[in-house]
């Protein structure tokens, strides 16, 4: 369950960009987590509140958006949406294909007070 | 301590002495208790844009499903005194791990040290292709071995067995191994110039995936006895993999395990990865492996 030391690095950076604008409270935060990154939104979802207690953004609410994967054919020479890492290539079902988008985990909107 | 998920704070020990402290005064369980309470997820569909104003937790699934893991903001702000503002921040939240790594393989390249990470589900043979492998280079090259594990030294102490140097991470309740524990575990061991250092990464096939921890080369043993399905079921792992070690093939006599399903399907996450057929226990693969460490070192060590 690495979702929880994620956890913890998304409460202190919430905790410092709060410091940064001066903010008193945190109500809102949006994460990003592509559907092919290594993270699990509902685990991390579970993880948040336990590691934002006591912070700045106790209590925030939580909106994770889940960009789609993506990934470049070497045979079709084009990119194609992928559901999952080892799925085939929509267009040729070959599995020559890299990886090209909806792996990042990153913070990404805050609301604050 | 934290028993619901398995993960824990500030219990990471280098060789007996605990090296870190997180931050204080969570309560886990607590915190646990109430996730379990307010954050049932239910599957719902959302017919419109998304809305970055509306006032509930929820998943976007990428079909267009949205799941909610709570009903609202928990706190109450003052209405008309503070006007709540957005601010755009995209930041990465391995940022901080990242960044440690990228120190690691820098301060790695300084010193010619060519380093490994080993990764795979406990008991795929690790450590006895660690023993072995550290027999059969000899004095041949300088090697150390950073060894991670959630409890006990036992690892590190096989390896020291040998005579090669070796240190244990014990990561209490974590579950992978991160940049921060190997910068520790490196500035403790630090070999001689140009030693190659294995760092075998606590046996587990989910967590260790996501953290870089500056290696050169990054190593996922399978052990046959594990099936062929492994790669589909894990695909974070082996998608990362410079080279998958398939381990134990000795028994392959016993098993109805396909070793060529095995390889396709590391293949489907992680098209040309480089494979090695190996037994630890008999020596078969070995000499393969031996080489494919010395072309790692020419690629990746000549540059400097
Ligand atoms: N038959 C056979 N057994 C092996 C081989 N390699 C390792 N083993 C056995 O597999 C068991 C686990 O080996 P370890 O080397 O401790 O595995 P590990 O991956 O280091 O385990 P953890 O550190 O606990 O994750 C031991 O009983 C080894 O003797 C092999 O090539 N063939
Ligand atoms: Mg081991
Ligand atoms: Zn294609």
């Amino acid at each position: 369950m690495h979702e929880m030391a994620l956890s913890r690095e998304l409460a202190a950076l919430i905790e410092a960009e709060a410091a940064k604008h001066r903010a008193a409270r945190v109500t809102r935060v949006v994460l990003e987590i592509g559907v092919l990154s290594h993270v699990d939104g509902g685990a991390m979802a579970f993880c948040f509140d336990a590691c934002t207690r006591d912070t700045v953004a106790e209590g925030a609410a939580l909106t994770i958006e889940q960009p789609p994967g993506q990934a470049w054919c070497l045979d079709c020479g084009d990119t194609v949406a992928i559901g999952k890492r080892g799925d085939s290539c929509p267009c040729c079902h070959g599995h020559r294909l890299m990886v090209t988008g909806g792996e990042d985990l990153r913070l990404k909107e805050m609301e604050l007070v | 301590m934290c028993s619901v998920c398995g993960c824990g704070d500030g219990e990471t020990r280098v060789d007996g002495a605990e090296v870190r402290k997180e931050a204080p005064g969570r309560d886990h369980g607590q915190g646990h208790g109430q996730a379990h309470g307010g954050h049932q997820p239910h599957p719902h569909h959302h017919g419109r844009a998304h809305d970055h104003a509306h006032g509930h937790d929820h998943v976007h699934m990428p079909d267009g499903t949205v799941i909610h893991y709570g009903q609202g903001p928990a706190g109450v702000s003052v209405a008309g005194l503070d006007q709540p503002t957005l601010v755009r921040v995209e930041r990465d939240i391995l940022g901080k791990n990242d960044a440690i790594a990228a120190r690691n393989r820098a301060h790695f390249a300084r010193h010619g040290w060519l380093v490994l990470n080993l990764l795979s589900s406990p008991g795929s043979g690790k450590t006895t292709l660690l023993v072995k492998t550290l027999e059969a280079l000899g004095a041949s090259v300088p090697t150390a071995v950073i060894e991670g594990d959630q409890e006990t030294t036992a690892d590190a102490d096989r390896i020291r067995a040998t005579g090669v140097p070796a240190l244990q991470i014990n990561t209490g309740k974590g579950c992978h191994l991160d940049a921060g524990m190997v910068a520790d575990a490196t500035a403790t061991l630090h070999p001689p110039h140009g030693a190659t250092v294995f760092i075998e990464n606590v046996g587990n096939l989910v967590c260790p995936a996501g953290f870089d921890l500056g290696e050169a080369l990054r190593v996922v043993v399978a052990s046959v006895t594990e099936g062929e399905d492994k790669p589909l079921k894990y695909p974070q792992i082996f998608a990362k993999a410079d080279l998958v070690l398939v381990n134990k093939v000795d028994l392959l006599p016993h098993l109805d395990v396909d070793v060529e399903a095995l390889v396709d399907n590391a293949r489907k996450v992680n098209p040309g990865v480089a494979v090695i057929r190996l037994s630890a226990r008999t020596g078969a693969g070995m000499e393969a492996w031996l080489r494919w460490i010395e072309a790692g070192r020419i690629l990746k060590c000549a540059a400097e």
